[in-house]
């Protein structure tokens, strides 16, 4: 992929959602500010991983991307289509080329339609073709993601936890998409489990060319999968960078604290980790700090962090960070 | 070694379904010794969190059952008990984090009320004295202004700080065990490396031992000592914790670990995968639990279970084959 063949480009994007109070007269008296101004390209057949610890809006990102959410303000171009101006029948043929793959694969499939009903239902939503062409392209779609053709017919009761979360992966890729939006795909399963859904999303990609925005928190699995990597904090990009550089060589506060925090499994190189343990809770979205977000936990923070938003800069080719001390 | 303070043998739980009975814990044995940290890991349904409450005494019975297997704690044993007379030992000498900082609290009792709770129970202080006693034991684990959060509610808590003031209620009685499970699981990584941080402090000053349960391999890899690894109800391979991630013996282990993407990986190898899902313990297994998943199986492994038999000083394995050589364990 090259750095310029951009397939999904987001541009001052943020999403506020208001909060409301009074019952018959209710007005807004404040805003949850999930997404707050966040700009990042996705380039055609990479995986963006986008990281950051619960509440900090990198599902929102996702969703609004796809426009299940209408942003609030900015812009999100699709091969240089504006998605954000586009409405009902212009938007439809948009949305079967960008597909989401959910968390919960308990709570993402109907448990009264059959695994045929569930993966064939954007076929059919799609106009795609007739009964038959549409039974079997399920067929070949549950062959793809590794699962039994015959059962087409189970309902999602039947399967476990990983075996569900490949029907979500049939029914996304259903469309043929260029894009999937990942959001924490394996956290709901368990670690022998993680792997199996991990290595058919990666054979996928290079099957099908692919191109992911993977949501996760767990950071060891998105260095693995990821291309490059975007770590988000409280509404606001921190960091994007490749990911070898990225983990080598952290900028931003936030980042060096996330990195130090994960554990490593092997004793051995435990020992020898020096950890940087932030201070207090992450800050609630309806009431940010000001200036830089993250300001209240960071171990380096002045007083121009309080008053000034840091700009998101390219501090060295394609490594962007947003704090002020950064070099 | 240090003394052993507790010592498990052949502990069996099973629960009775509407659909039949579930052998949760099929013959789980261990010792913990005084100040230890010992690890428990296995995945969802392998048993891990049924093995500790059944020495606790806390398997609601029906539809849970004990069935077999002694727990004794400094030479008593806990599953001959009473009621009466586990009461004086739980939460006192042996105390529990639970998983879920969210449920594991009572709505309507403020965060001082309930840390204060095993102080004046087990140490029969007045409730002044007890609540005095919580606002040091929040401040040990980090809660700023401790004193005045004491009558706070638990809605006003975060997550962090919830399972803070679930620690500090362990702790209320000085316990020679602490069993933790799963206590960082609903918390997020920076939130989780402050409270491991809070329990690596807090057990170097005290001194008790902990069983600490849990999915993830790397947080035991930086905590513990000794690791029991578990599946489908039994123990499959127990070590030192330098020898089991660097010498791992079981298929199911070794699976484990290859699994697990590494932050400090220099290159993209593929994840080791270990196909089809964890067992449902319907039957009580007379053959190895991990036999239709592992990749070294042998007839043997179909037919009868193997024990976990020493392989080593500190490692103890159960498994048939020998995952170098691919032959039998000699």
């Amino acid at each position: 992929m090259s750095k310029d063949d951009v397939l999904l480009r987001v541009d001052h994007l943020v999403k506020h959602f208001p909060i409301m109070q009074g019952i018959i007269i209710s007005k807004q008296v404040g805003a949850v500010r999930a997404v707050d101004d966040i700009s990042f390209d996705i380039r055609r057949g990479e995986t963006l991983g986008l990281v950051g610890e619960s509440g900090c809006g990198k599902s929102t990102t996702g969703r609004t991307i796809l426009q299940l959410y209408r942003p609030t303000s900015g812009h999100v171009y699709y091969n240089d289509v504006d998605l954000t101006t586009l409405k009902g029948s212009a938007l439809r043929p948009m949305r079967a080329k960008m597909q989401m793959i959910f968390q919960d694969p308990y709570a993402s499939l109907n448990p009264r339609m059959t695994v045929g009903e569930i993966v064939g239902e954007p076929l059919v939503v799609h106009k795609w073709g007739g009964t038959r062409e549409i039974n079997q392209r399920v067929d070949e779609l549950l062959t793809q993601v590794g699962l039994n053709p015959a059962f087409a017919n189970r309902y999602p009761h039947e399967f476990s936890g990983g075996q569900r979360q490949r029907i979500g992966v049939a029914r996304s890729l259903a469309l043929k998409p260029d894009l999937i939006v990942c959001d924490e795909p394996i956290s709901a399963l368990d670690v022998s489990i993680q792997a199996q859904v991990v290595n058919l999303l990666e054979d996928l990609q290079d099957q099908l060319g692919l191109t992911y925005l993977f949501i996760a928190h767990d950071l060891s699995m998105v260095r693995h999968i990821s291309d490059r990597v975007a770590v988000m904090y409280l509404g606001i990009l921190a960091e994007l960078a490749d990911r070898a550089e990225l983990y080598l060589n952290p900028l931003h506060p936030y980042t060096q604290a996330l990195l130090s925090a994960v554990p490593i499994p092997d004793p051995v190189a435990e020992e020898k980790r020096a950890r940087i343990i932030l201070e207090g809770d992450v800050p609630s979205p309806a009431n940010p700090p000001s200036g830089c977000h993250f300001r209240t936990r960071c171990p380096i923070a002045q007083p121009l962090c309080a008053e000034q938003k840091p700009e998101w800069r390219e501090l060295r080719p394609d490594h962007f960070v947003a704090c002020h001390f950064a070099t | 070694m240090a003394p052993k303070v507790l010592e498990v043998k052949d502990l069996a739980t099973e629960f009775k379904t509407r659909d039949g009975i579930v052998h949760a814990v099929n013959g789980v044995s261990f010792e913990l010794h005084e100040g230890e940290t010992l690890g428990i890991v296995g995945e969802s349904a392998c048993g891990k969190t049924v093995t500790v409450l059944s020495i606790l005494g806390l398997i609601p019975n029906p539809p849970g059952r004990v069935v077999s297997g002694t727990a004794h704690y400094l030479g008593k044993d806990l599953l001959k008990m009473s009621d009466e007379e586990i009461r004086f030992i739980r939460g006192a000498q042996i105390s529990m984090v639970f998983q879920d900082p969210m449920t594991s609290f009572n709505p309507v009792l403020t965060i001082g009320r309930q840390v204060a709770e095993p102080i004046e129970i087990h140490q029969g202080v007045s409730r002044k004295e007890a609540l005095e006693r919580a606002g040091e034991l929040l401040a040990l684990v980090g809660i700023p202004n401790a004193k005045d959060r004491l009558a706070d509610y638990p809605h006003q808590f975060s997550g962090g700080m919830r399972q803070r003031a679930m620690i500090a209620m362990a702790l209320a009685c000085s316990p020679t065990v602490l069993i933790a499970d799963e206590p960082t699981t609903a918390l997020d990584v920076t939130i989780q490396a402050q409270i491991i941080d809070i329990v690596k402090r807090l057990r170097d000053q005290l001194g008790m031992a902990i069983i600490w349960i849990t999915h993830d391999l790397g947080i035991i890899a930086g905590l513990a000592q000794r690791v029991n690894v578990m599946y489908g109800g039994c123990i499959v391979e127990e070590a030192v914790v330098k020898e089991l991630y660097g010498n791992p013996q079981h298929p199911y282990t070794l699976g484990l670990i290859g699994s697990l993407p590494r932050l400090d990986a220099s290159t993209h190898t593929r994840l080791i995968s270990i196909d089809g899902a964890p067992p449902i313990l319907m039957q009580k297994p007379t053959s190895c639990p991990f036999a239709p998943r592992c990749t070294f199986v042998v007839d043997r492994c179909r037919q009868e279970n193997p024990p976990l038999l020493s392989f080593d000083t500190h490692h103890r394995v159960a498994c048939w084959v020998d995952p170098k050589t691919g032959g039998p364990r000699s």
